[in-house]
């Protein structure tokens, strides 16, 4: 399984109000 | 940490998963307080932050921070059921490093959920015989009773 990362902070967080679902914030520096 | 399937699995069954890159979006390191990478915030729902993981670790203890997080999220949302069963999951490792915080958590949240203070001192008595060279194991004396 491959995460399926997103880019968008805020709309993720609407995302996760309606999921009710926390967020998980990747900070990285690594080659994408 | 990804590539480890548990990981995967776990990070896609329980979070909206947010990857921000510091040449791409360093605003964002900046509007979070991101220091440092790797780090890892656990939001929930409301965006507050309820967990912080900074630096590497290897696929168990990261998955253990995880677990923590959402134990954390579960807490402060004032499930104290849910928060003591995920608290619960780590505690139960005697190998993972994050185990003595979990102790302590659980038997807060075990706390919380009964108003029986004998739930602190049963957790003092757990982090002394488990851990008790541990900083959990010495704020937890206070509930020697």
């Amino acid at each position: 399984m491959e995460i399926s990362w997103r880019k968008d902070v805020d709309q993720a967080l609407q995302d996760a109000k309606r999921e009710r679902k926390p967020l998980l914030l990747d900070f990285s520096a690594a080659p994408m | 940490m990804y590539p480890d399937e548990r990981v995967a699995s776990f990070v896609m069954e329980n979070f909206i998963p947010v990857r921000i890159h510091v040449k791409e979006q360093p605003e964002a390191f900046q509007r979070f307080g991101a220091q440092w990478t790797p780090t890892v915030l656990i939001l929930d729902p409301d965006g507050r932050e309820r967990h912080k993981i900074e630096g590497f670790l290897p696929a168990a203890e990261y998955l253990a921070q995880l677990e923590l997080g959402l134990a954390h999220a579960a807490f402060a949302r004032n499930d104290f059921a849910e928060a003591e069963k995920r608290f619960g999951v780590v505690a139960a490792s005697d190998d993972s490093e994050a185990a003595p915080e979990a102790v302590y958590w659980s038997g807060v949240s075990r706390y919380k959920r009964t108003s029986d203070a004998g739930a602190l001192q049963e957790t003092n008595r757990t982090l002394s015989s488990r851990f008790p060279k541990s900083s959990w194991a010495k704020k937890a004396s206070v509930w020697s009773g």
